[in-house]
């Protein structure tokens, strides 16, 4: 029997991540490495179901965080990117003091926020907000900004005002732009509210691990990487959904492919 | 007849110490005319076309649409390009649409007479030949399709003024032919003014009453000839004397031009 070429593109992540787990076993049980350095995945395994409890809770806390700071992100982020995109003067005066605020580490900035809000979950969803924000400005400003002018044409010979303009073709036009800045934002996302929790917070992903590694406890420290991964990769498949179904008219050619 | 669209001594530079793009452009144009403006590229025929629809303001003189001076782009007036210019995420009826929900008074009314637009909207993309193609994409019709959903987008709102900026510059020549006798056609069923801007000599003598043939920048009209080849024409007309003499004539205009 042979497989389909569809089939194979399906089953290739699975068994590219099996592959790598068997690799990953093999190392650390042909090289005997102790547990402590570098825990075999059946036994990141054992303590992940061992712990199953403590680490869904920390886990939901974390998701919580995360999507509260991504959903601000979200909305700020497109506000702030429709006013750049749409105007050219707003866009110079800003941009280079977010490209300068986007270069500042945001675990630099924990301790600060720490100090004004103290520890816990209000930390971590701003760092969520801050580390994910930047894509999402500079994604519907440009899907604004690169609007063809011949489009722009087309309505405004109709006598459309620049809000009509921004409704009917601009919007539209960067949906695929703001989408495919989802994607990224919300791994950010994570990477925000995990690391603003390692730093200042006894709850959380990050915190757990945090205290795992400080008792050398390794296995429940990958335990809690791998969870937080596969929470990225759920949500980043979420959105990529969404992309598809919502934009189906800029994916064609990708569409046709798969 | 009345004058509908009028020129007066218009001059136009696109940066005000650069060069013009037209200059001292006078003519007149009957409501319910189709007239053509032909010469080499970039004679400013497209600035024409940014004027009459208010997207420029010229530098010098005055433009008149309909009896008054043009402040702004107008409702009553419908464009097509070049290119089709379809917006990818609307169906090829929901692009025809569109002029219905920016322009007064339909805008006013959408809601109420949605229905009523959508038969609108189906009647006319059928008067083209586009029947059953009311729900595909852009990206899903052809070339010659495009352009023909984009000429129902101009007329959809019943302009008094349609304004076509090479259309047919992009199709082959069998296509063309074809759009050709689509737009006599519609403008013989449903009068309207007709500016068409074009570098086809053929296409402005098969379609206009009156040809203008432009100068090179800064744009000047040299020659006004009025096409007096009986209506309604059909494509046979292109290989009669009549037909050659007039192309001929424009011909030797635009040669001088050129080398001028």
């Amino acid at each position: 029997m042979r497989l389909s070429p569809k089939l194979i593109s399906r089953l290739a992540p699975w068994l590219l991540t099996g592959f790598l787990l068997v690799c990953w076993q093999a190392v650390c049980e042909g090289f005997e490495i102790k547990p402590f350095l570098f825990p075999a995945p059946s036994l990141v395994f054992k303590t992940g179901i061992e712990m199953f409890e403590p680490i869904m809770t920390h886990a939901f806390h974390t998701f919580f965080t995360t999507l509260v700071g991504f959903a601000v992100a979200v909305a700020v982020g497109a506000v702030l990117g429709a006013l750049l995109g749409s105007s050219p003067v707003i866009y110079k005066a800003l941009y280079p003091m977010l490209v300068g605020f986007n270069s500042v580490p945001k675990v630099a900035f924990v301790p600060v926020l720490v100090v004004w809000f103290g520890i816990g979950t209000i930390p971590a969803i701003i760092t969520a907000f801050l580390i994910s924000f930047f894509p999402v400005v500079v994604n519907v400003a440009t899907g604004l900004a690169t609007l063809e002018p011949e489009l722009e044409d087309v309505l405004r010979s109709l006598g459309a005002s620049r809000l009509d303009i921004l409704r009917k073709v601009g919007l539209p036009r960067a949906m695929p732009y703001f989408f495919a800045s989802l994607k990224v934002a919300v791994t950010l996302a994570f990477v925000g509210s995990v690391i603003s929790e390692t730093v200042a917070s006894n709850l959380g992903i990050g915190y757990l691990m945090m205290s795992a590694s400080s008792s050398m406890n390794m296995p429940l420290v990958f335990a809690g990487l791998i969870v937080i991964g596969a929470m990225g990769v759920v949500m980043y498949e979420l959105f990529a959904w969404l992309e598809r179904r919502l934009t189906k008219w800029a994916n064609r050619g990708q569409n046709a492919a798969i | 007849m009345s004058t509908f669209v009028e020129f007066e001594n218009v001059s136009l530079r696109y940066d005000d110490a650069g060069p013009k793009a037209i200059e001292d452009i006078s003519f007149k144009v009957e409501e319910g005319a189709f007239i053509s403006v032909v010469g080499p590229s970039g004679c400013g025929k497209s600035t024409l076309m940014k004027l009459v629809s208010g997207l420029k303001e010229p530098s010098d003189g005055y433009v008149y649409v309909n009896g008054r001076q043009v402040g702004g782009p107008l409702g009553i007036v419908g464009m097509a390009f070049q290119a089709a210019n379809l917006l990818p995420w609307r169906t090829t009826l929901d692009n025809v649409m569109l002029p219905l929900e920016i322009v007064e008074p339909w805008r006013s009314a959408r809601k109420a007479r949605r229905a009523e637009y959508e038969e609108m909207a189906r009647a006319q993309l059928a008067r083209v030949g586009l029947a059953g193609f009311e729900d595909k994409f852009p990206w899903e019709l052809s070339g010659g399709m495009q352009q023909r959903a984009s000429i129902c987008r101009a007329l959809i709102h019943k302009p008094r003024l349609l304004m076509l900026d090479e259309p047919f510059g992009a199709l082959d020549a069998f296509t063309r032919e074809e759009l050709w006798c689509m737009l006599r056609d519609l403008w013989q069923q449903q009068p309207f003014t007709v500016i068409l801007v074009t570098h086809d000599l053929r296409e402005a003598v098969f379609l206009a009453d009156t040809v203008y043939v432009m100068s090179k920048r800064p744009g000047r009209i040299l020659v006004q000839r009025e096409i007096d080849l009986p209506r309604p024409r059909d494509l046979d007309v292109t290989y009669t004397d009549a037909f050659a003499s007039h192309v001929h004539v424009l011909r030797e205009a635009i040669g001088r031009v050129r080398e001028s």
